[in-house]
């Protein structure tokens, strides 16, 4: 026998470690290949169409392109008084191109956006234009209306120069760029974003305090009592959590209406008076009730799956110790469950921040939240940017809990009931 | 759960209290649900009892509500309900085969990147539908498939995979692999040892995933309300509109049938669960 230590090889003589590597590697393209239909399938139709929310929401090339000899002549204009001639030239040609094209429309409402009065003056211009002679476009244009002799206009249409602009998500956040380029925040009666952001993170915490103290208690009954109790009891949590949630608010909304059945208890057992039945409905109370209703279920599946697994000797063990009943539960139970109510808050948080249906139906006015704005600019003012602005701070928020959720629980740990 | 007869008087009062406390809350999860029942057989147009109802007086129910949900004039009831059982049918099909493959390969424990792919995958499930929509349908718009069937299959597919891949995945967590080895070891090709041997075992875990899909797509109005057009109208857009616009009790009509149908979907989903812990064993 040789002192050396002889490779090991396999029956066709290649070193056994290699051919292991290759049968590692050759698994590890199998599990891949596997999974490769689902994750090209979902980053084709889902992780890109957010990376182009995320496009659209900074995109401002539309203004860039509608004036582009403007933009041109402008750079060498340092903005403190009228630009030359040869800006408003520009401007002239660029603004002929485009009613050529009918699309003067358009560059009103985008310069609107901007700053207000741009609306008239350019329907204005469109008509004089018709008119006007070759040369010294710089009278001919300012003659148009006084509007286009105040520097403050040429400002504001070279301010929409960058094909970027984050303008967005400072008006998702009540705030604009002001002449002099700062950054400032709108009058107060007009900041409805930040009050709507405010309010979903309200209404999403309150939900989940809510949720957690009704499903603490259900889910350690269901945890303690005899299997073919808890069972019974369990169709209670699933038979809502597997219902439409549209059924849901439904119910809710004939509960909750001035002649339904909530309010005519409270008449029946003398809260309120007959004439002076409260709204439940259509305002904040109405979707808290509802949204604590629909999401108690995520909250107590995650509570009851961990309390299952605590055995209940450790209580026993407590008591027998010389703790009283709550002294054993608040030092051994409690501790033991954190891991589900992180779970459940956490997840009920996420869902309840990003509610669209039941606020809309049952919130009104004062119960709507962020989701609500988003569908609407999708829906009526058709302003998809600022729809997608608004969303991805949104999802930026959600992905920061989410990833609390991993740390804390991992999402392998994820259980469905 | 009976006390021990030496409990103290006031742990036993707080005892009763906890009881009452669990009881409320029970009442506050399901009662809401039984309250659409009744009045789905109102004779009235009203959403409240009538004095009737309240006396249990015969004259006071009627199906008219059901028989306006089903032969009612230019009611959508109908074409929505097929829309949507169309729908739910073909998104739980591609759900459930991308998602059983998927997990199959997340399952292996050569799989490189693990966590991170995994995140991709449940990603739909954690992201605001909301923004899901949104996301969707500037999608769906490019390519051409806004306001058709196909679009809102896609769509619904993308949002039912990660219920497959979480429960495929759980029950596979518990999965003997030296099965396969030895079918391959007897001479069983991969397909087949994956219908013959590998999906009879995780069936239950398949199908549980595919209801799950099944029930988010039938019952899935964000996304859709951006993507539908009038000809893919589906039962939550109509339940949605209705609830918006005028709450005829039509739509309780059509709620309880939802609820019947979700309470079979409730036992099925049980019953698989049930039989899947017995087959791996976690029978506790």
């Amino acid at each position: 026998m040789s002192s050396e230590t002889k490779q090991i090889l396999t029956t066709d003589g290649i070193p056994l470690e290699v051919s292991l590597k290759k049968a590692e590697r050759k698994n590890k393209i199998k599990a891949f290949l596997l999974v490769a239909p689902l994750l090209f399938f979902l980053i084709i139709t889902y992780v890109f169409p957010i990376g182009d929310m995320l496009f659209r929401s900074v995109d401002d090339k539309m203004v860039t392109q509608m004036l582009p000899k403007t933009f041109k002549a402008m750079e060498t204009w340092d903005g403190q008084e009228l630009p030359e001639e040869e800006v408003f030239a520009a401007f002239h040609e660029d603004f002929i191109k485009l009613v050529e094209d009918k699309r003067e429309g358009k560059l009103s409402t985008q310069l609107n956006y901007t700053k207000n009065g741009f609306k008239s003056i350019i329907k204005k211009l469109r008509r004089k234009s018709k008119s006007f002679e070759e040369g010294n476009y710089k009278e001919q244009i300012m003659s148009v209306h006084k509007r286009w002799a105040d520097v403050e206009y040429w400002r504001a249409i070279k301010r929409r120069a960058p094909e970027f602009t984050s303008q967005k998500y400072l008006k998702g956040m009540d705030m604009y760029v002001n002449e002099e380029g700062k950054i400032v925040s709108v009058e107060e009666d007009r900041r409805i974003h930040r009050v709507l952001w405010l309010r979903t993170l309200e209404i999403a915490f309150f939900v989940t305090v809510f949720c957690f103290l009704m499903a603490y208690p259900i889910a350690h009954l269901l945890a303690t009592l005899p299997m073919k109790y808890s069972n019974l009891l369990m169709i209670c949590v699933l038979l809502p959590f597997w219902t439409s949630l549209l059924v849901r608010t439904a119910s809710w909304m004939i509960l909750l209406q001035q002649q339904g059945i909530v309010n005519d208890f409270f008449v029946g057992i003398g809260l309120v008076a007959d004439d002076n039945r409260p709204e439940m409905m259509y305002n904040k109370t109405g979707s808290y009730v509802a949204m604590t209703q629909i999401l108690l279920p995520f909250m107590v599946l995650p509570l009851y799956s961990v309390m299952k697994t605590i055995s209940p000797s450790l209580m026993r063990a407590g008591k027998s110790l010389g703790g009283t009943p709550f002294v054993a539960f608040w030092k051994v139970y409690f501790p033991l469950t954190i891991p589900g109510i992180g779970a459940g808050c956490l997840l009920v948080f996420i869902l309840a921040i990003g509610y669209y249906i039941t606020p809309a139906l049952v919130g009104g006015a004062s119960g709507t939240l962020i989701s609500n704005q988003i569908a609407f600019h999708m829906k009526s003012t058709l302003d998809w940017s600022f729809a997608s602005a608004m969303g991805l701070m949104l999802l930026s928020g959600v992905l920061v809990i989410y990833w609390l959720y991993n740390k804390i629980v991992g999402i392998d740990n994820i259980k469905l009931g | 759960m009976a006390l021990p007869k030496y409990t103290e008087p006031h742990y036993r009062i707080w005892h009763y209290i906890y009881l009452t406390i669990c009881g409320a809350v029970f009442f506050f999860l399901i009662a809401p649900l039984f309250v659409i029942f009744p009045l789905s057989f109102n004779a009235e147009e009203f959403l409240s009892f009538s004095d009737g109802m309240k006396r249990l007086d015969p004259d006071a129910f009627s199906l008219r509500w059901y028989k306006d949900m089903i032969y009612g004039t230019k009611n959508p009831w109908g074409l929505a309900a097929k829309n949507s059982f169309i729908i739910a049918i073909f998104a739980t099909i591609g759900s459930v085969i991308l998602g059983t493959v998927a997990a199959l390969g997340l399952s292996s424990r050569h799989m490189p990147y693990k966590g991170l792919i995994m995140a991709v995958l449940i990603s739909p499930m954690i992201v605001p539908l909301i923004i899901s929509g949104v996301a969707i349908f500037f999608f769906m718009a490019k390519a051409g498939l806004a306001a058709t069937h196909t679009g809102i299959v896609l769509a619904h597919i993308i949002l039912g995979t990660p219920f497959v891949v979480i429960t495929v995945t759980a029950t596979l967590s518990g999965f003997d692999h030296s099965v396969t080895r030895a079918a391959a070891s007897l001479g069983s090709d991969p397909v087949n040892t994956f219908m013959k041997i590998t999906l009879p075992l995780i069936l239950p875990g398949v199908i549980s995933g595919g209801l799950f899909a099944f029930v988010t797509s039938f019952d899935e109005v964000v996304v859709v309300l951006f993507l539908a057009g009038l000809e893919n109208t589906t039962i939550p857009i109509q339940m949605w509109t209705g609830l918006r616009e005028q709450l005829s009790p039509t739509i309780l009509a059509v709620a309880t049938c939802l609820i019947i149908l979700s309470t079979l979907i409730l036992v099925t989903a049980e019953l698989l669960r049930r039989r899947s812990e017995r087959l791996r064993g976690i029978n506790r």
